[in-house]
């Protein structure tokens, strides 16, 4: 009976995917496999941004009728924010749609070093806009990663820079609470070379994953203290940190956190306790923008949009850029291959020819949004600025201005390591000053 | 000196929050041996529960709904103590269940003519630990009674799938966001002894009030214990389960007690923890945070989960405060079941446990 | 009827003693290994080479190992995560520090560190047992954890503590594509399958048996417990290092010490439990049914054009994985391999049960 009913379940759970057909994709129309993390400790900063990016897509279908005519369908394969769950995401999305994935935009630090590997195999450019290696900036080693508008290494030395300008560093103390893993580790090497320069005394305190247990640190932070915590945190962690620094009355205005450890769920769980934290912004919150009318024009209020209460949020925002980027980078593509839905291999040539003016930025509804990029050969991050934007309580208000890394000192920094990497991979760079094709 | 009774203090108010999550654990096995793995993500569900009927977010549907499980539960218990007071005129099992329906209406009833969204604490709380209840009687029924008499390994990897069931389930009801407990918990620091120290000594509200909970809890649970016939007879299963069987007491009853017990300590840790991180599911994982007290003070001892969780939440702040920059930080995870199995090197049942006597 | 053993007389020990004593287990065995060798890479995609069948062949090797030390000796082990990663990360130090050697003798070797340090964390088993001795070997888990992400020579000093596989070389040949890692893994994989069912049957693997049985009595009868079980978690821990380097080198590629969390332990025990403590086949049909059963799921909606949330999925995904455990378990608390033994009986006097 028992051995009945079970081989009945195996069967029935065989037949299945037998009797329904995989909905093929349409010819025409550009397949885009996003990786999200809709549930588990991640959720709460993987919701906003896998909605701004399925709005974006949608927007564009919906308005534009896609790009040059060229529709956009999405598949969405939820990975939980783990590594091996993600590398599965990929597989089975990477080779969909008619021309396979065009990119892939796996928001997971973790995920983005194993695809690393892998990507290049596949032909398919990997975007990972604020976050992913460092050094993957240099494009000569890293042919399919583009870091765009800004790398770990710009950021610390964006921090830094801000920190300075409030007066001198030397002999100052200062902390970085940091994410047990490749994201969170990414800064040190910075943040240490500027130590010698600019003669602080730098502190690396790790907080293991997901980031709940914090007490530890917090003492620590208390009886060293700092002159500045920098926060390097994501998920939990953020919200996390900033409660038990709220607990152990640390100044939240000495606080800074990198750009994802600034968005909303990192602040609102603690209260009032986030007033006057600090983080990096690679772009503001809020829907005054003209992009953000035109999504809620064209899919909220005819009821096609994702969730209402994230548009304008900062990770929503970011989400929205996102999909900007690969929208973007098609259309360039397109102006090369013609218009139709782009592989893989003429995506990568899109990414790195990419030119965003402020016109064509004003054009797409992302005036104040987002700054001009400019990617090349050499160089795949694009641009490296951000601001400073603080939280007082209901909304981020921005403190400065835009702040640039120093290119100067980081460019040299990346080309040595993306140089390690070569040789360790047994890789030869590209030869960015001859013409590409 | 200051800071170091600061890390002590941290550390052993860290510690209850730990215990409470033990206690659950303990619980469970002392009636049933069953190493319950579920315990992390009923503390979850328990407060997302409690977070999201406060909450005035959802659909109607699932306020009623809670508003029928409270009933039920009202109902359950009225029914109950109807047959211990008046065994004569005590219903048969049909009125029983009978009575029982028409308060979960009642429920619905009051629920969807005052208002029905975000309730207050008064009225969430108990519909969240008749939630647990529920959950219980199904868990018993569905899961546990079918396996009785299995290994203990089968029973703990059945409460495996359990876990993984209601970690989807209660992010299906109830979302996957963070939530906040408005239950009016107060959270900023103090400072003590300001005049001796410089700085003074910095204790958290938060921790002072999880402290007090965990006391009351341990009382009542004593008193409970001790006290009570059903406690007695919790404690005659633990003990023995065939004698107790053999005189009368009713194990499958006994099970959904303790489940339901060990839902309501889920509830407690769960309004702790969630106070302090905001109600997510991060939660789920504190279970881990749980089994290195376990072992320290043995699976089947309650003072053993409390001291252990002071011993382990001391332990391990002390070392990643002072042994932990030295070693590169972040090793009071590795460090308190490092310090477990010292205490187990010497004493193989926990500190408190039950002695293992082999026979052949 | 077509599984009767009825007029199959055994003349010799040797023929008694075979690893497949009925000659149809021995066709069978022939015609998967066919399948497996030939059969498979001839049709699979890539997907299914990347995502399912090198997972799983590389998992199927873990749990061998795991259910060595659980199924056999009785041992309850949650520390198998940090035992891979001590693989991995071995692999990866003697390919980068000693780059002459083999691949395959370098898979070996951190086996062999792994065995090392599986028999040091086993140390304490001689003391405490059961469930005590589970959490205890959480120990070893997340203190490896810890000492891959801190301690900068394992990661040759690799400034965000992940590090990267070089290249499959095997005797000059490479290994490239999806199909060739998979038959590497296999290969692995059956060698690996091929030890432990010997090892189980030999005097070693009896007395892990009489150990996990009761450890007092088979002192008495002259067993040593020091002996049987250091050499399980020796045994266990080899097996389950060669496949933590398979999971960097051939799977992933490139990793970090949370590939080899705390769930990759508990992953693990679910395989060689579902599948069936105390068997060989048990630990591929469990780590069969961990992977593919979650992946599947999350692919019905997709498959049967069900519009579901991709939440929404992720939540049913859950429940009714968690719902299979409780059911399986309740179905038949020994395991898939179990249920195998049960359908083998009922073949031998199919379709004439009476």
């Amino acid at each position: 009976m028992k051995l009945k009913a079970i081989f009945a379940l195996a069967a029935a759970a065989l037949a299945l995917p037998v009797a329904g057909a995989d909905p093929a994709l349409a010819q025409g129309e550009q397949f885009y496999p996003a990786l999200v993390y809709r549930t588990g400790a991640y959720a709460p900063n993987g919701i906003p941004f896998a909605n701004g990016i399925a709005d974006y897509l949608a927007l564009v279908n919906e308005r534009d009728g896609g790009v040059n005519g060229v529709k956009f369908v999405i598949e969405e394969c939820e990975f939980g924010y783990a590594t091996d769950k993600g590398v599965e995401c990929y597989e089975r999305l990477k080779g969909k749609g008619s021309t396979g994935a065009a990119v892939i935009t796996p928001l997971s630090t973790g995920v983005t070093f194993a695809l690393t590997e892998k990507a290049p195999i596949d032909k398919i450019p990997l975007l990972t806009m604020g976050y992913g290696r460092s050094e993957s900036a240099d494009g000569s080693v890293f042919t399919w990663n583009f870091p765009l508008l800004g790398t770990y290494w710009s950021a610390a030395d964006i921090l830094i820079q801000h920190v300075a300008k409030k007066g001198s560093l030397k002999g100052k103390k200062i902390v970085l609470v940091y994410h047990d893993s490749p994201y969170g580790k990414e800064p040190i090497p910075v943040l240490q070379d500027h130590a010698k320069t600019y003669g602080y005394t730098f502190e690396a305190i790790p907080v293991t994953s997901p980031g709940v247990e914090q007490k530890a640190v917090w003492l620590q932070i208390r009886q060293g203290r700092p002159d500045y915590v920098f926060l390097w945190g994501w998920g939990v962690m953020n919200s996390t940190s900033i409660k038990e620094a709220a607990a152990v009355n640390y100044p939240r205005d000495k606080m800074y956190g990198v750009w994802w450890s600034g968005a909303e769920p990192d602040v609102l769980p603690a209260g009032d306790g986030s007033k006057g934290y600090n983080a990096l912004a690679l772009h503001p919150a809020g829907t005054v923008y003209e992009v953000h009318k035109d999504v809620l024009k064209y899919l909220h209020e005819r009821g096609k949009g994702a969730r209402r209460e994230d548009v304008g949020s900062v990770l929503y925002n970011r989400g929205l850029i996102n999909a900007m980027l690969v929208v973007e980078a098609i259309r360039t593509a397109q102006g090369k291959f013609g218009n139709k839905p782009m592989t893989g291999e003429q995506t990568r040539w899109g990414f790195e020819n990419l030119n965003l003016t402020a016109a064509r930025i004003k054009d797409l509804g992302m005036d104040g949004l987002v700054s001009p990029i400019k990617v090349s050969c050499a160089d795949h991050e694009g641009a490296r600025k951000a601001r400073i934007h603080q939280w007082d309580g209901k909304q981020w208000v921005y403190t400065t201005e835009w702040i640039e890394a120093d290119t100067k000192y980081l460019r040299p920094k990346m080309e040595a390591a993306a140089k390690a990497y070569a040789e360790e991979k047994k890789i030869t760079p590209r030869d960015c000053s001859k013409p590409q094709s | 000196m200051g800071p170091f009774i600061e890390v002590v203090l941290g550390g052993l108010l860290a510690g209850v929050l730990y215990s409470l999550v033990a206690l659950g654990f303990v619980l469970i096995f002392k009636a049933s041996g069953v190493f319950n793995f579920a315990q992390g993500a009923m503390v979850l569900f328990a407060a997302l529960s409690l977070a999201r009927l406060m909450s005035d977010e959802l659909t109607v549907a699932h306020y009623l709904g809670a508003a029928a499980v409270l009933g039920l539960a009202v109902g359950y218990g009225v029914v109950a103590a109807w047959r211990r007071l008046g065994p004569a005129s005590a219903p048969g099992p049909r009125v029983g269940w009978g009575v029982i329906a028409a308060f979960a209406l009642i429920g619905v009833a009051v629920a969807a003519s005052f208002g029905v969204r975000g309730w207050p604490g008064w009225v969430a709380i108990p519909a969240a630990a008749a939630i647990m209840g529920l959950l219980a009687v199904a868990i018993e029924r569905l899961v546990l009674r079918p396996l009785v008499n299995q290994e203990p390994i089968i029973l703990f990897m059945a409460t495996i799938g359990i876990a993984f069931f209601i970690d989807g389930f209660g992010q299906t009801i109830w979302g996957s966001g963070i939530y906040n407990l408005p239950l009016g918990i107060p959270k900023d620091p103090m400072f003590l002894l300001e005049s001796v120290f410089d700085g003074g000594i910095l204790v958290n509200k938060l921790d002072i009030f999880a402290a007090a909970i965990a006391g009351v809890l341990v009382a009542v649970l004593a008193v409970f214990f001790q006290k009570t016939r059903i406690g007695r007879a919790l404690r005659a299963v633990a003990d023995d389960h065939q004698a107790a069987q053999s005189v009368g007491i009713p194990l499958n009853q006994i099970w959904i007690i303790v489940w339901t017990v060990a839902g309501f300590v889920a509830l407690v840790a769960g309004i702790v923890w969630g106070s302090a991180l905001g109600v997510q599911f991060s939660i789920a994982l504190v279970a881990l945070k749980a089994l290195p007290v376990l072992i320290l003070g043995g699976f089947t001892s309650v003072p053993g989960a409390i001291i252990g969780g002071l011993i382990i939440g001391m332990g391990e702040k002390l070392a990643e405060v002072y042994l932990g920059p030295t070693l590169g930080g972040g090793i009071e995870n590795w460090f308190a079941y490092m310090l477990a199995l010292v205490v187990l090197l010497f004493r193989p049942q926990g500190l408190f446990g039950e002695r293992i006597i082999e026979r052949i | 009827m077509i599984y009767r053993e009825a007029g199959q007389f055994k003349t010799t020990y040797r023929a008694d003693q075979a690893v497949f004593p009925i000659p149809q287990d021995r066709v069978a065995m022939v015609l998967i290994l066919l399948a497996a060798y030939v059969g498979i890479p001839l049709f699979a995609s890539e997907y299914l080479f990347l995502a399912i069948l090198i997972p799983f062949l590389i998992l199927s090797m873990a749990a061998i190992g795991l259910n060595i030390l659980v199924g056999y000796c009785g041992q309850l082990s949650l520390g198998t995560g940090g035992f891979m990663a001590v693989g991995a990360y071995a692999a990866y130090n003697l390919a980068l520090r000693v780059p002459e050697l083999n691949l395959l003798v370098v898979f070996l070797l951190a086996g062999g560190c792994a065995a090392l340090v599986g028999g040091v964390f086993g140390i304490p088993s001689l003391r405490i047992k059961g469930f005590y001795l589970a959490v205890a070997t959480l120990a070893a888990q997340f203190f490896l954890e810890w000492m891959f992400s801190r301690v900068g020579w394992f990661t040759n000093y690799t400034p965000s503590g992940s590090v990267a596989a070089p290249r499959l070389i095997i005797f000059g040949y490479v290994f490239r594509t999806p199909a060739e890692k998979y038959l590497l893994c296999l290969f692995l994989v059956t060698i690996a399958a091929l030890a432990a069912k010997n090892l189980v049957r030999g005097r070693i693997g009896r007395s892990w048996m009489a150990i996990r049985d009761m450890d007092i009595a088979a002192e008495i009868i002259g067993i040593r417990p020091v002996q049987a079980k250091l050499s399980a978690f020796a045994v266990s821990s080899f097996m389950i290092g060669i496949s933590g380097a398979l999971w960097g080198f051939v799977h992933l590629g490139s990793w970090e010490p949370l590939a080899f969390d705390i769930n990759r332990s508990f992953n693990l025990l679910f395989m060689v439990i579902i599948g069936g403590l105390g068997s060989i086949l048990g630990c591929f049909l469990g780590a069969a049914f961990i992977t593919m059963v979650p992946v599947f799921l999350n692919q019905l909606p997709t498959i049967l054009g069900i519009p579901i949330s991709t939440a929404m999925i992720s939540h049913l995904e859950f429940m009714i994985f968690g719902a299979l455990i409780v059911f399986f378990l309740i179905a038949e608390p020994h395991g898939l391999a179990r249920l195998w033994a049960v359908g083998k009986q009922k073949l031998r006097l199919w379709p004439f049960p009476h």
